[in-house]
């Protein structure tokens, strides 16, 4: 007797853990996750036209002496950037994590809906009319831009009849992206800023200072601090509309906030990188597949794993051909696009 | 007793009103089934009780309250809603749909405590879905999908349950199976159901109480003697009915039917 309710109490435990295997996995991968980019960003301040070895990097991170050209290198030049790489990579991965959670769209990236070409145009402006604007002002208009963006792209995608399908938005997305990408370089031409603003289309956090990344930790810190907040009611949202309401979630105030936080995210991330695609798009799908469809999880791995990415893409950038660097973009592009393709010939169906 | 009521509501879109001035009374503790034709705005009052539509004019009432005033959540905590379009995120396991209806009685960050776990183990048994619990929710069958959506609503814990034509696309069995399950809750739990259904004996031979509508306004309602009628049938759906009586329920139904010559 005993040991069949036993027997049976052990089924049910075991049934629990199996239950519970979406949590387990997450806290792995959000461990091995961490640890990776820890090793990813040592080896990245290594690598180098100068080369360091990781025991250098160890010691100018934590016992800095100024004398030494090499921690000097690693202090002024490599750690701003590869700091700024991850910070890029993790905004843009949990501002796509967002997108996909509230609208339900698989393709929902703020590179492929407009908001990085917007972000991007409204720099090109800036360049143009205000030059010298300082970076304070500079992320302000960045944000600005990438809400044109993402207003534009809404706009014209729901004129059509028959609603906002995922598919639609994308295009709309594409032709909104091009018409703000060439009005840019028109811009860039026409007041001969191309120089200013060759980096930022290319996408290269080559040019990260400390004074950059101290105007935008704040930003970053507190969107990603909502970003968890909303994280819940996002994995609600995702749930579809009408199930969330019924559920007692006030929707609307969920996507607005969300939205404030996604403009931040993006338009940050753009005003360091330029427009770079397709992180916010890969990311939070790897991540889905592995942590499941809970976006407390969804969103805090998509913020390791992002940051990983873009560090790691940075690493190739400049390894491939020294002592070129290849934009990071078009690495990002060489595993974005046919993912993209992947995704798209599934047909875009909902999340 | 009443536990809904729905005062002189219009819902619309700008200009266009689909339900214009109607009011019923949901009975407590019944079957409550809205019938009607396509576009006579059946859907739209239910999303309207559900507040997922904003009604233009006249309110609807929860136990006396207007809804809207009430907290979004605590409405949540006394009704639950199942829309008609209900399709889970891709990877969702059946455990995972359910426990999000636990939604509305979580504070914070959301864990699950104790009482949580009853109320969704207790869905997941009384849908007959236990052996599928772990399973992801796009390997399931449409009738099992549609049983997993009535388990997460029931994990809600509420004594209303307000579904969108629950049965569509389910197969003649699985349409019974969804509503013998609906009936079983409704009389050994007491809970008040609130429908919409396509198929007319169904909402016949299952719901105490019906309500027939037609461009956007009340037809007729009461119990289905006096809803199911061959004269009520005509002016809601235009249709000449030869009516029956359901040999399970007694309740009147239409054998069968043929459109009016003169039909618009």
């Amino acid at each position: 007797m005993t040991t069949s309710a036993e027997a049976v109490e052990g089924l049910g435990k075991l049934e629990e853990l199996q239950r519970r295997s979406h949590p387990v996995r997450a806290v792995v991968a959000l461990i091995v996750g961490l640890i990776t980019l820890i090793f990813a960003i040592g080896l990245s301040i290594s690598f180098g036209a100068a080369d360091i070895s990781l025991g250098t990097v160890w010691t100018a991170v934590f016992h800095f002496s100024p004398d030494l050209t090499a921690h000097q290198i690693i202090r002024d030049i490599r750690l701003p950037r590869v700091l700024g790489a991850a910070l890029v990579g993790g905004c843009f991965a949990v501002a796509g994590a967002i997108m996909q959670g509230m609208t339900r769209n698989p393709l929902a990236d703020s590179g492929l809906l407009g908001l990085n070409s917007g972000a991007a145009f409204m720099l090109a402006v800036c360049f143009a009319f205000f030059p010298g604007l300082p970076y304070m002002f500079l992320i302000l208009w960045s944000f600005v831009g990438a809400g044109l963006g993402v207003v534009i792209v809404y706009g014209i995608g729901s004129i059509a009849k028959g609603g906002l399908t995922p598919m639609r938005l994308v295009l709309a997305g594409a032709a909104v992206s091009a018409l703000l990408g060439a009005l840019g370089e028109g811009i860039a031409l026409y007041y001969r800023i191309g120089q200013d603003l060759a980096f930022w289309y290319a996408g290269g956090v080559s040019g990260t200072k400390w004074y950059h990344l101290q105007i935008l930790s704040p930003w970053i810190l507190v969107a990603m601090i909502g970003a968890l907040i909303l994280s819940r009611s996002i994995t609600l949202l995702s749930l579809g509309e009408e199930i969330a309401i019924g559920l007692g979630q006030r929707t609307g105030v969920i996507k607005v906030w969300g939205m404030i936080v996604v403009l931040i995210l993006a338009g940050a991330a753009v005003s360091v990188v330029g427009a770079v695609g397709f992180v916010g798009l890969i990311i939070p799908h790897i991540t889905r597949y592995i942590v499941g469809h809970d976006y407390r999880w969804i969103i805090s791995c998509s913020l390791v794993y992002g940051a990983l990415l873009v560090v790691l893409a940075d690493l190739f950038a400049r390894t491939i051909n020294p002592p070129y660097e290849v934009p990071i973009g078009a690495i990002i592009a060489f595993i974005g696009v046919p993912f993209f393709l992947y995704l798209a010939r599934k047909g875009g169906k909902e999340l | 007793m009443t536990v809904l009521e729905i005062e002189h509501v219009a819902i619309g879109y700008s200009s266009t009103l689909i339900v214009d001035d109607l009011s019923v009374a949901i009975p407590k503790g019944q079957i409550s089934t809205i019938i009607g034709p396509n576009g006579c705005g059946k859907s739209t009052l239910l999303k309207a009780v559900a507040r997922v539509l904003r009604t233009q004019d006249g309110a609807v009432y929860l136990d006396g309250k207007a809804i809207h005033q009430l907290k979004t959540k605590e409405v949540a905590k006394r009704m639950a809603i199942l829309p008609q379009t209900a399709t889970a995120p891709g990877g969702l396991t059946v455990f995972e749909l359910v426990s999000y209806g636990r939604f509305p009685h979580q504070t914070g960050f959301g864990t699950l405590r104790k009482e949580d776990y009853e109320y969704i183990h207790w869905a997941i048994d009384v849908t007959g879905l236990r052996e599928f619990s772990d399973r992801p929710i796009e390997a399931l069958s449409g009738g099992q999908r549609q049983r997993v959506w009535i388990a997460m609503a029931l994990a809600q814990g509420t004594d209303i349950l307000i579904l969108d034509e629950p049965t569509t696309y389910l197969d003649l069995a699985h349409q019974l199976d969804i509503l013998l399950l609906l009936q079983k809750l409704n009389k050994e739990e007491g809970r008040t159901i609130v429908m919409v259904l396509h198929d007319l004996n169904h909402a016949s031979r299952f719901s105490q109480f019906m309500i027939a509508m037609r461009d956007g306004q009340l037809v007729v309602n009461g119990n289905p003697d006096e809803v199911m009628t061959k004269e009520n049938l005509q002016k809601v759906f235009n249709i000449d009915a030869t009516m029956a009586l359901c040999p399970y329920s007694n309740n009147p139904i239409c054998l069968s039917y043929q459109l009016y010559e003169n039909a618009e």
